[in-house]
């Protein structure tokens, strides 16, 4: 019982910590949180099915296409919703547009792919049904991967230098020279990437659903608000931290009322601390 | 039929406290309940089944308007609580938890259980930026559902249970239709109201310039709770009457599609305008019916206008309609204020003896902004707070005004100790202020924006107001010649109509002075207001201020301009690196040989 709340709780934590890290990649390009990023999850598990199972491409080769598909749908989510707001952040425009781009992700899938849940494929095969199934190790190990690759690339690329550059002070990297636009579509694309693979790596506990969206888009935030905006480090320990919250509420008190706890403990966290707990400074308002 | 005339005298009612202009602004909303009360005659039940459905959503789409349009809360979910309403009368009225209410009985509780809900799910404005609470009620609109599938005993679960069913004479179909329009027009009526009060207006101050809100003595966090409170309610009767038109309702009914149409309609019908919304409303429900085979794309439809209207016409349909506002300005126009009318404005007891500041310490980030500055500033006299940039003049305005505590020391009003940090408590207490960087509602009329600053002079209370008692049209009419005199007396009363964002930017310091007098302080703190003046225009404010002194009200003058500072103030104190450098009269100061050596230069 604990080995399989652990086990759970890990894996659904896991992509939760990656959704929360597609919103901070997203954020850190361009101070913009995006609806799509819960989006992207549901998107890596549909499109995942969709190459593999139903048009029976090789895994690979379906991973590859599902991350292609997912880059795009971010670089569209810089195109469209982020870039024509930017210069007016400060009235909020981008909740509305990444707001209307995630519904109509949403509606396309609901009436092209499905509205019920479809299977997702195996990609190992291994310790079926057991605490050593793939559906409880493969989200936490692409986590692991996933944020072992990001430090290197912000650490120790000159791209990823950058990236921080943008990050940090928008106006001083654009006085440096830096191609921002450029760094900015970069970023929205690994985010996509790092959606879809949150969403291929949990297929097995997911699904390939389009209710997934919205369902990230709350889940996937949490660590965000947790671990204070732009921080992958706090989002990681908040989104494990959510999952085996939310799986030990879900033993001990059944699924609805988990959804309650966690949101109850989000509203009380947020009302406490609304930086989060690892969060930063206030800005100065007068 | 009565139901029209009454939604029309309403309205009636609310123009003639609105003054000029006010058909305009009823004209149009008396026609729209007009035309619907004609729809049982000319067309058939399907069309009055549609009519009934566009009714109950402006019953939750009007009171929402307060929260998106005019308070500028993003709340993404408000379908929770339609749904906690539709759930609660069926509930009730069916007998599954307690004796079988009657329907108008059932409705009234609902009410009153989305008022707590309303609450509950509008806390979380009180402390999180605009993307937490739209998440948060998202995060609620996702949980109501999941709880009315999960508790069977109650909702009857995914299966559902029976809507409420309407007594005579609302049980037939143009009966309900007549009693949810009629709901539908008090709502339109009563958010009308408050739209032309001195809560509506501090909801739009709260939304474009929340700074200055504080300083106006705008309670943010009361004012939301309330609106919440009265939006809660609407939502939630909204809900009641929805169950009564499904006559069956499960938890598929309430899905996130309808919360999405609800702060389209808003956003679509364009911030801070009550007819935009209504339009908006009757609009999205009827989009789908003459799209018939797109019905399965509604949603996608609703998303693509949502996204056109954002990037292509943020003001929504009432910018469209705004046809008063497309009239070109005069270029070049110069300000001519008078300050004889300054005594019709101040004309108040003052006995405040002044604001007193003892070893007052203020840093950031380690930085000491302000390191133990002594200063006082009398009532009746000018006092020019002059130094270099940086050495912390407008911090002592903003620990003056309250937006920060100090580390160290004391502030004093007339010989009573200031509460360190609380901004919304100044106006009050007789300190108003100015800008260095004009905080204004600049969709909102010149007018407004004056009328903000005498929020607290209002008396009527939200439900005066919400009814239109006579005391909310006393403070109405009182505020509107006040605010009328104040925009003579700094020579603005020919823009009084017109939006605040075309206005030059000498124009709005002269409107932000005009909104610190409505409050008629004993204390005006002024943050460089000579900065962007033209010569002349320095010339007359420097008269204007000279004015203000003499009725006895102090002033606080943070101001590069030398010469201005030099040719008015009483007494100056300058300031160099959070310190006081000096402090004489402008005689002393001129020749104070480290003033010129740090600031005026040699």
């Amino acid at each position: 019982m604990l080995a399989s709340i652990i086990a759970s709780g890990l894996a659904v934590g896991a992509v939760y910590a990656l959704i929360g890290v597609t919103y901070n990649t997203m954020f850190s390009a361009s101070r913009v949180m995006s609806f799509t990023a819960g989006q992207l999850g549901m998107l890596g598990g549909v499109f995942g099915s969709l190459f593999v199972l139903r048009l029976g491409l090789p895994l690979v080769v379906g991973l590859v296409l599902m991350l292609v598909c997912c880059a795009i749908v971010g670089l569209i989510t810089e195109f469209i919703a982020v870039r024509p707001v930017l210069k007016s952040l400060d009235q909020h425009l981008y909740v509305l547009s990444t707001l209307a781009l995630a519904l109509m992700i949403q509606q396309v899938v609901a009436v092209e792919w499905s509205t019920e849940p479809q299977a997702f494929p195996r990609v190992f095969g291994t310790g079926a049904g057991g605490i050593l199934d793939e559906k409880f190790w493969l989200p936490v190990l692409t986590c692991a991967v996933t944020i072992c690759a990001l430090e290197l690339l912000y650490r120790r690329t000159l791209t990823g230098l950058s990236f921080l550059a943008i990050a940090e002070d928008n106006f001083a990297a654009r006085a440096l020279g830096l191609p921002e636009r450029n760094l900015r579509m970069a970023s929205y694309a690994l985010a996509g990437m790092i959606g879809g693979l949150a969403g291929f790596s949990g297929g097995q506990l997911l699904l390939a659903f389009v209710a997934n969206g919205p369902l990230l888009n709350f889940y996937g935030f949490v660590p965000v608000a947790l671990g204070g905006l732009g921080n992958n480090r706090g989002a990681i320990v908040g989104g494990f931290a959510l999952g085996l919250f939310q799986q030990a509420a879900n033993f001990l008190v059944g699924g609805i009322f988990s959804s309650v706890a966690v949101f109850m403990l989000f509203i009380a966290v947020l009302l406490a601390a609304p930086r989060g707990l690892f969060g930063g400074h206030l800005a100065r308002r007068v | 039929m009565a139901i029209s005339s009454e939604s029309a005298a309403g309205t009636m009612q609310e123009k003639s406290l609105a003054g000029t202009g006010s058909w305009m602004f009823s004209g149009p909303l008396i026609m729209i309940f007009c035309l619907a009360a004609l729809v049982p005659f000319v067309t058939n039940d399907y069309w009055v089944l549609i009519a009934t459905r566009a009714a109950i959503y402006w019953v939750l789409v009007g009171a929402l308007n307060l929260v998106i349009g005019f308070a500028g809360q993003l709340a993404i979910g408000y379908v929770a609580l339609l749904t906690l309403g539709a759930y609660t009368t069926s509930v009730l009225v069916a007998g599954n938890v307690s004796p079988p209410v009657p329907v108008f009985g059932a409705l009234a509780i609902a009410g009153v259980a989305g008022a707590i809900f309303g609450v509950i799910v509008g806390l979380p404005a009180l402390r999180l930026r605009t993307f937490y609470f739209a998440i948060s009620t998202l995060g609620f609109a996702t949980i109501i559902t999941q709880i009315a599938l999960a508790w069977q005993s109650v909702t009857g679960g995914g299966i559902g249970l029976p809507g409420p069913e309407m007594p005579a004479p609302f049980h037939t179909h143009a009966g309900f239709y007549f009693l949810c329009l009629t709901a539908a027009g008090l709502i339109t009526w009563m958010t009308a109201n408050i739209a032309h009060s001195r809560f509506g207006r501090g909801l739009i101050a709260v939304r474009d310039a929340d700074v200055a809100a504080e300083a106006t003595g705008i309670r943010k966090a009361r004012l939301l709770m309330t609106i919440f409170v009265f939006t809660g309610a609407s939502a939630a009767i909204a809900g009641g009457l929805f169950a009564a038109l499904q006559t069956y309702i499960t938890p598929d009914a309430f899905t996130f599609d309808l919360s999405v149409l609800f702060f389209i309609s808003v956003l679509i019908g364009g911030r801070g305008s009550i007819l935009g919304p209504l339009l908006g409303t009757v609009i999205l429900t009827l989009l789908p019916e003459f799209a018939a085979p797109l019905a399965a794309w509604s949603t996608f439809l609703y998303a693509v206008l949502l996204l056109v209207i954002v990037l292509v016409a943020p003001g929504g349909i009432a910018a469209l309609l705004d046809f008063g506002n497309r009239r070109v300005l005069r270029a070049n126009r110069t300000i001519v204020p008078k300050a004889a009318l300054v005594g019709h404005l101040l004309a108040t007891d003052k006995a405040k003896s002044g604001i007193a500041l003892r070893g007052v310490v203020l840093s950031f980030l380690g930085v000491r902004a302000i390191d133990g500055v002594d200063l006082d500033v009398e009532a009746g006299k000018i006092h020019g707070l002059i130094g270099p940039n940086g050495s912390g003049k407008t911090t002592i305005l903003n620990v003056i005004s309250g937006f920060y505590g100090p580390e160290a020391g004391s502030i004093a009003l007339g010989g009573e100790a200031l509460k360190p940090g609380d901004s919304e408590s100044r106006a009050s207490q007789g300190i108003a202020r100015t800008f260095q960087t004009p905080r204004i509602v600049g969709e909102a009329s010149v007018l407004q924006n004056v009328m903000i600053g005498g929020t607290i002079r209002g008396q009527s209370t939200f439900v005066e107001s919400l009814f239109c008692l006579p005391r909310h049209r006393g403070d109405e009419r009182t505020l509107r010649s006040e605010a009328m005199t104040a925009l003579s007396a700094v020579g603005l009363e020919s823009l009084a109509d017109i939006r605040a964002d075309r206005l030059q930017h000498s124009e709005l310091r002269f409107m932000e002075i005009a909104r610190a007098c409505m409050a008629r302080p004993a204390f005006i703190l002024l943050d460089e207001p000579a900065a962007g003046l033209s010569a002349d225009e320095i010339l007359r404010l420097g008269q204007f201020l000279k004015a203000i002194s003499r009725q006895g009200t102090g002033v606080l003058l943070v101001e590069h301009h030398a010469d201005l500072i030099f040719d008015i103030c009483d007494y100056v104190t300058v300031l160099n690196l959070g310190r006081v450098l000096a402090q004489g009269t402008p005689a002393e100061i001129r020749v104070h040989k480290e003033v010129i050596s740090a600031y005026l230069g040699g």
